[in-house]
């Protein structure tokens, strides 16, 4: 025991004399220098289009710079300011010295959106004060309320003291129907200005009923794909990837032309004598259409996890439950079903994770009460060009999706999961 | 009422297709006892394991009547046949630990709680495997996951047992070892076991009865001993134990012995068993260890001319390899006494059987 303890104090070296570690490490450093560079350019692309970007814009959810550095002045009062007693006249100076210098920068259309998204309806109190700002004499509270009496308003300042802090919990507190204010903190929105959670709601909702559906309707599918003789199955096989190899907005488009109220479906029904010509169903731009048109389209995500799991069952599961005295449909339930779990657990996850994302389906076939969260998303980057909520709202989207990850690893477990 | 004469599992003119081509089955009639231990042998796609499947319900028979008890089977489906069935594979639940797996088919039963509970603890005592009750199916080797299979087509007290060659993915030594056990189990327990098995050796050690099939018939269904001392075909002669074939014509028959001109002009007796009349075609076969090998030709016994091509030391016996008749493929087994004939390769020997040992079955070319 003593001798072999000693014999292992000594660092085991190769023939050569290199210790043994730096000669494996030698040995093996050629191929990980390929491995490497087999990798890197994937991994240079995802970082530069993927997770830099990611992480950019949720930066921008909670940083927003925009009113600090075009107001120097007027921030640094705002800074001191406690938000609760008048505004003094050395703030008032500040404010039409910065935006005297907006006006002429042309920034000034910025500082009044910003403000404007934290409250709204000032948009105009801006741009117009800054048109007068050059003419303005001291004392400047006077002659700036003057202008506009809503300068008076604490509120507006209140509002001015949130916008000039750069990082910011406010858009988080929109997306979630609130407001971050200067003097109570977090509040809750007016009830006829709560629009976000709702949607969060109602996306969560349409995600899961997509997904209920593609499950009642893939799993079957995927049974019959497993199951039948291998040139029954290729021919069903390519009837589910069918629709990966059209266009999205030509199946999009293709339900159009089913759901619409003049459409197929409609007219068959009318033709039937289901319905009357003048009562015809509503089955696009609203929530029907949108769920339609998604479980169509997600489909395939469901069946093939589904498919690569059941493939792996053997029949004699299922035979040596009915041998044991289970009827089939007991042989199903007890025996079967339970093996298919990992797969409906990631054709669940996928199928639920893409359609909380999905944003051109909803777009082209939700109408007003079949839009998405993502919708919202895209019209804060588009139209009103609030990225800073856009990014929040994605934050907690975002947050939403890990979160479901965690519970799916605590209850099923992740390395469970079965992709194909 | 089944009378105690009366077949326990019984095959009438059982045919059976999967494509309506060719018959995979061919018009099997096939009687069980009760408690009987019968093995269906024969190389794989022979048809033996889809007779297996008929019994069991999981296959249908395109012609001919299962009977069960005196009970037409036809239309019965698996689960109410009450047949207890050990797969290939095992087939163990793997998202059920052992004492659930055991205790499936008693709670689709809906036998009370604590009557399964005996019942499971009961049979994992019968196969030593009580501290594994807990386990996953997973977690066991291949021979404990053999056991609890084994246990679980038992724990229901069906009457009839069927194996669909459960032996077949152990290693050799735990494949001996469960043979045994899988025997004493049958004997203390009585009841009756249709095994399915393309192991020969398998086949001879459990088998009360052993049907062989190739070609979706049973070529001969015999106890071990009958079978491996009188096959009566080739293919049985050639599918059980070793044996040495020669082809040749028949030149005449008396007193079931036939004279046999081999193709290379020898002329041997042997004992006709399935053969033609005179002049048609035979073969002859003879176990290796059956052959005499001495230096000089007798009277009393056929002989032939034999040169040693091979030898292969084994302890026991000494394995000859020898052309004989024009067949460089002739084995013997000579027994290591100590009056052995100095064996050396090159030699030319004189060998030869006794009538008996010699038996002229029906002819089938070699492959």
């Amino acid at each position: 025991m003593v001798d072999s303890q000693t014999v292992q104090l000594e660092p085991i070296t190769a023939a050569d004399g290199t210790p043994l570690k730096k000669k494996l490490a030698q040995a093996l450093f050629r191929s990980r220098v390929r491995a490497v560079s087999l990798v890197l350019p994937l991994f240079a692309f995802v970082m530069a289009s993927f997770v830099i970007p990611i992480i950019a814009l949720m930066w921008q959810g909670v940083y927003n710079d925009t009113f600090s550095s075009y107001t120097p002045n007027l921030t640094e009062k705002l800074k001191v300011w406690d938000g609760m007693s008048q505004p003094d006249e050395a703030m008032y100076a500040a404010l039409v010295v910065d935006l005297e210098t907006a006006r002429a920068d042309r920034t000034i259309g910025r500082i009044a959106t910003r403000v404007n998204q934290e409250y709204p309806g000032t948009r105009s109190l801006f741009t117009s004060t800054a048109r007068k700002a050059k003419k303005l004499k001291a004392p400047f509270k006077d002659s700036v309320i003057k202008t506009n009496k809503k300068w008076d308003n604490i509120e507006v300042w209140r509002a001015m003291k949130i916008t000039s802090q750069d990082l910011t919990p406010a858009f988080y507190a929109t997306a979630l129907d609130g407001r971050y204010t200067a003097n109570q903190g977090f509040v809750s929105q007016d009830e006829n200005r709560q629009i976000y959670v709702q949607l969060f709601w109602r996306t969560m909702m349409i995600s899961g009923t997509v997904m209920g559906l593609c499950l009642l309707l893939g799993y079957p599918v995927a049974y019959l794909l497993a199951t039948l003789p291998l040139r029954t199955s290729n021919l069903l096989m390519i009837m589910v990837l069918l629709p990966f190899w059209t266009s999205l907005l030509v199946r999009t488009t293709a339900w159009i032309a089913l759901l619409q109220s003049q459409g197929v479906i409609n007219d068959l029904l009318v033709y039937v004598g289901i319905t009357a010509d003048d009562a015809r169903f509503s089955l696009i731009y609203n929530m029907t259409g949108t769920i339609v048109a998604m479980t169509h389209i997600l489909l395939p995500f469901m069946i093939l996890p589904l498919y690569s799991v059941m493939k792996t069952i053997p029949p004699s599961y299922m035979r040596a439950a009915r041998s044991l005295g289970a009827t089939p449909t007991k042989a199903f339930i007890k025996v079967y079903m339970p093996q298919t779990i990992p797969g409906i657990g990631a054709g669940g996850l996928l199928v639920f994770i893409l359609a909380i994302g999905y944003y051109i389906t909803p777009a082209l076939v939700g109408g007003q009460d079949g839009q998405l969260i993502s919708n919202m998303i895209a019209y804060h980057m588009q139209k009103s060009l609030n990225w800073s909520l856009a990014a929040a709202l994605g934050g907690i989207l975002l947050a939403g999706v890990l979160l479901l990850y965690w519970a799916y690893d605590r209850v099923i477990g992740i390395d469970n999961m079965k992709l194909g | 009422m089944l009378q105690a004469n009366d077949p326990f599992v019984s095959f009438k003119g059982v045919q059976k297709s999967y494509d309506g081509e060719t018959l995979v089955v061919k018009n099997l009639n096939l009687d069980i006892a009760s408690g009987e231990f019968l093995t269906m042998l024969g190389p794989s796609g022979s048809g033996k394991t889809t007779c297996l499947m008929m019994l069991a319900g999981f296959e249908t028979a395109t012609h001919g009547d299962i009977e069960l008890g005196g009970r037409p089977i036809n239309n019965i489906p698996p689960h109410k046949r009450g047949i207890g069935m050990v797969f290939q594979n095992y087939a163990l639940f793997p998202h059920m630990t052992v004492g659930e797996n055991l205790a499936f088919p008693l709670n689709v039963r809906k036998m009370p709680k604590a009557e399964v509970e005996d019942k499971v603890r009961a049979v994992l005592d019968m196969v030593q495997m009580l501290n594994f009750i807990d386990r996953k199916p997973a977690q066991l080797s291949g021979g404990q996951q053999q056991r609890i299979a084994l246990a679980r087509a038992l724990v229901f007290n069906p009457e009839l047992v069927l194996m669909d060659e459960p032996l077949g993915a152990l290693d050799k030594q735990l494949r001996e070892h469960m043979q045994y056990e899988i025997k004493h189990i049958h004997e203390n327990l009585g009841v009756t076991v249709v095994y399915v098995t393309h192991d020969q050796s398998e086949a001879l050690t459990m088998s009360n009865r052993i049907a062989v099939f190739d070609d979706g018939i049973i070529q001969q269904l015999a106890d071990p001993v009958t079978l491996y001392e009188k096959p009566e075909n080739a293919f049985v002669a050639q599918f059980i134990g070793e044996n040495n074939q020669m082809l040749g014509t028949v030149q005449s028959v008396s007193k079931n012995i036939a004279t046999v001109m081999l193709d290379s002009g020898d002329i041997v007796k042997a004992l006709a068993v399935n053969i033609g009349a005179v002049g048609s075609r035979t073969t002859l076969s003879v176990r290796p260890e059956r052959c005499i090998v001495s230096t000089k030709k007798s009277a009393a016994v056929s002989t032939l001319d034999a040169r040693i091509e091979e030898l292969i030391y084994l302890g026991d016996h000494i394995r000859c390899r020898m052309d004989v008749a024009g067949d460089d493929q002739f084995i013997v087994k000579v027994p290591n006494t100590s009056g052995q004939l100095g064996l050396e390769i090159g030699a030319s020997l004189q060998i030869g059987w006794k009538n008996d040992d010699c038996r002229a079955l029906d002819f089938k070319q070699p492959v």
